[in-house]
């Protein structure tokens, strides 16, 4: 079991983090990376797995199953169609430095 | 050496949570974009790799039956799908990580109601996380079906932000009672009404609110998911569901803004509910104008700036558009594109559709540097937008949307709008842009529309 007082100094530094990671996106990216953070969430796979893992019970395994497909389903939908939409952004040089908030710093 | 498995499965999810990190600092970037997913992607696969190897694991072919089908589903599905219809896939994925949590929740407490001990700050955590992935789910299905147009209205009642308010307290209250009598049929019921919570929360919320509402429950999966993450000991889960629920929260926050409307607003106050009196009073006539002459117009202008909106998306005529602005800035005009935050369904929707046209960065304009230049554009071309260029929503202030920011499209010389039929938009307000008299309305399909324009200018 976990410390309950690390455990919130790893919540809120994960939030710092999720905040500034964001606060630098430029407009253009708003969508793919609203896709990108939904595919992330799709690590509730690797607990599904955990949880059917050590299930005994019929429903509980009935309840992990759906766990794990609905978590599988996470990770892969949002891997595939945040590729596609990043896919689009390749060829395409940075041109946006007059953006300002694009860049990298 | 089976005693060094637990610690490789440590050593796995610190790598992969550090790779979630890399992954989305590279995603906020256009140049390294496409290499920030796949860097997350790499930190996916080895988490999950890793996990096969937990010790104490049983039901090894549910689980491959579970991940197999779903990954299989999921990758098809996401590989076949229109990149208009990208807004509610998104919902439809970030639903099923909210779902998955909701029952990773259900079940440990499932086995705290079987007097296996948990102590009081995972259970609560567990029974929020419950609460809100639950509301996920079955909140994006209702997205889902909403931009999908398997739900195409809305469903209101007098009274129903009320209702819905104490149906919410009800809920959450009867949590707490959950909280300190764990019986499975208590939980069942807790399960089930924030599911119902979720339908009930979103149905009455218009199309035009969705990408707010769709960013808000990709916050609430991530913290669904933190949540959980902590109940199991899963460090992976902890920081990036939390890192997911700190960026989608920002994210809401920022889209939100951007229609001048708090996030409590979108929820709980459904827009354009009935008060359709207002803005029906300057009407007039609507002025219709033909492909050719739009196209003459455009030509000879100095100044043209394009506003797209979701009825580009759905025509899928962004690949025209682009012919078109090409053949207009081969014959000397100064074409540029003003992107509203939330037109389209998604915020960015619009971006993405441009780019995958083709048309470069430098000709998207945002709204704050585009509206100024209105006054000097001598055509603005409206291609299936309408709330987001509606002036109601700077001079009326008995309209539903006022205050919300728009692009000034009525400020220019002249205005085209290219429009399927003479309704009115998502919100369910009239737009006065429309019977203005430098305004002209060129009816159809925008891929039809567009098509003419683009006969119209070669023809020149």
């Amino acid at each position: 079991m976990i410390d309950g007082f690390v455990a919130v100094y790893v919540f809120m530094l994960a939030a710092f983090v999720g905040n500034e990671i964001i606060s630098k996106v430029p407009v253009v990216l708003h969508t793919p990376l609203m896709s990108g953070s939904n595919f992330i969430h799709g690590i509730v796979l690797v607990g599904a797995m955990v949880a059917l893992g050590q299930a005994e019970t019929d429903l509980g395994k009935t309840f992990g199953f759906i766990a794990v497909f609905l978590g599988a389903g996470n990770a892969a939908g949002g891997y595939v169609v945040t590729e596609r939409m990043l896919e689009m952004f390749k060829t395409k040089k940075k041109k946006d430095v007059k953006k300002g908030e694009g860049d990298k710093k | 050496m089976s005693e060094y498995i637990p610690f490789l499965i440590k050593v796995c999810y610190f790598i992969a949570a550090v790779l979630f990190i890399v992954g989305l600092r590279r995603m906020s970037a256009p140049g390294t974009a496409k290499g920030g997913i796949v860097w997350a992607g790499f930190g996916m696969v080895i988490a999950t790799v890793v996990t096969f190897l937990t010790p104490g694991m049983e039901n090894y072919w549910l689980i491959l039956a579970a991940l197999v089908s779903a990954t299989v589903l999921a990758w098809v599905s996401g590989k076949k799908v229109a990149m208009t219809d990208m807004p509610q896939m998104v919902a439809l994925y970030n639903g099923m990580g909210g779902g998955s949590a909701a029952f990773i929740g259900a079940m440990e407490l499932y086995k705290v109601s079987n007097g296996h001990a948990m102590s009081g700050i995972p259970t609560s955590l567990a029974l929020i996380g419950v609460f809100i992935g639950a509301i996920s789910l079955t909140g994006s299905l209702i997205a889902f079906g909403k931009l999908q147009g398997l739900i195409d209205k809305r469903y209101t009642f007098p009274g129903q932000n009320i209702f819905n308010g104490i149906f919410a307290l009800a809920v959450i209250g009867f949590g707490i009672y959950t909280f300190s009598h764990m019986e499975a049929m208590n939980l069942w019921i807790f399960f089930g009404a924030a599911l119902i919570l979720g339908f009930l929360m979103t149905l009455p919320i218009g199309g035009a609110d969705m990408p707010v509402v769709i960013s808000l429950y990709n916050a609430f999966t991530g913290l669904a998911v933190s949540f959980e993450g902590y109940v199991l000991g899963n460090w992976a889960m902890i920081v990036a569901g939390m890192l997911v629920g700190a960026a989608g929260t920002l994210l809401t926050q920022l889209m939100a803004k951007a229609m001048n409307r708090s996030i409590w607003n979108v929820l709980f106050g459904s827009m354009g509910g009935g008060d359709s009196a207002s803005a029906d009073g300057d009407q007039g006539e609507m002025k219709e104008i033909e492909g050719a002459d739009s196209a003459i117009m455009m030509a000879y202008a100095e100044r043209v700036v394009i506003v797209p909106g979701y009825g580009l998306a759905v025509a899928q005529a962004q690949h025209k558009l682009w012919e078109m602005t090409q053949l207009l800035t081969n014959n000397g005009v100064d074409v540029k594109f003003a992107i509203h935050p939330v037109a389209g369904r998604m915020p960015g929707h619009m971006n993405v559709l441009l780019a995958e046209a083709g048309v470069p960065y430098d000709m998207i304009e945002d709204m704050e540097d585009i509206n100024p230049q209105f006054k000097q554009t001598d055509v603005a071309l409206v291609i299936g937008a309408n709330d987001v260029v509606n002036p109601a929503a700077r001079d009326d202030p008995s309209s539903s949307i006022y205050g919300m920011p728009i692009l000034e499209t009525d400020l220019a010389k002249n205005v085209i709008v290219i429009k399927r039929g003479r309704g009115t938009g998502f919100a369910g307000i009239q737009n006065g842009l429309f019977f203005k008299d430098n305004t002209k309305m060129l009816f159809g399909d925008a891929q039809d529309a567009i098509s003419e324009l683009i006969t119209g200018l070669k023809e020149l």
